[in-house]
């Protein structure tokens, strides 16, 4: 069920735009050519799994340059796109380090963070006509 | 819900949903090919659980 904006190759301005909105909204950009089921799989399941880790205690870790590994672990985290930024206008994601599941909530938030990557890149290779 | 187990085939469930339908495009393959991942990531979490049992020595 491949709608027609999948198959054919998109303009570079366009490209990257798709990109953006994949990574801004989990899902958009598979959603955008056409590929519902997966676009609709992909908003679901990783956005539940980011609320899922916030459930869980776990941390948005800020940029510290000075601490490289909480660095990366930020930027997996800014990976979620929107989710991320609703989350710290809402106050949560500040982790309690003393709770049972601490480590737990940082490994959903950072996995889906990751993941949704992956699926901006697979959105580029979409629209770039490579699948 | 939050025991160690709970928490891994949770994780386990949403990885290879993702995964599955990120690689296939057939939803049977998608189908079949999470379920085999779901099975792989749950037997290893528990075969390395039970390997790592006896430890530290």
């Amino acid at each position: 069920m491949r709608a027609a904006a999948a198959d054919r190759t998109q303009t570079p301005s366009t490209l990257y735009l798709i990109c953006a909105a994949a990574w801004f909204v989990p899902g958009a950009g598979h959603l955008w050519l056409g590929r519902r089921q997966k676009g609709i799989v992909f908003l679901v399941a990783l956005t539940s799994m980011f609320a899922f880790g916030l459930w869980l205690e776990g941390r948005l870790f800020p940029f510290e340059m000075t601490q490289p590994l909480v660095a990366l672990a930020a930027i997996a985290d800014l990976g979620i796109g929107c989710p991320y930024f609703v989350a710290r206008l809402m106050g949560v994601g500040a982790g309690q380090v003393v709770a049972i599941t601490y480590e737990y909530g940082n490994t959903f938030i950072i996995a889906a963070g990751l993941l949704n990557m992956l699926v901006v890149l697979d959105v580029f290779d979409i629209a770039k006509g490579r699948k | 819900m939050t025991s160690h187990f709970g928490l891994m085939v949770i994780f386990s469930l949403f990885v290879s949903v993702v995964f599955a339908v990120l690689t296939r495009d057939d939803p049977k393959d998608q189908i079949k090919f999470g379920a085999r991942l779901f099975g792989g990531f749950v037997g290893a979490g528990v075969l390395i659980g039970w390997l790592l049992y006896p430890l530290p020595l």
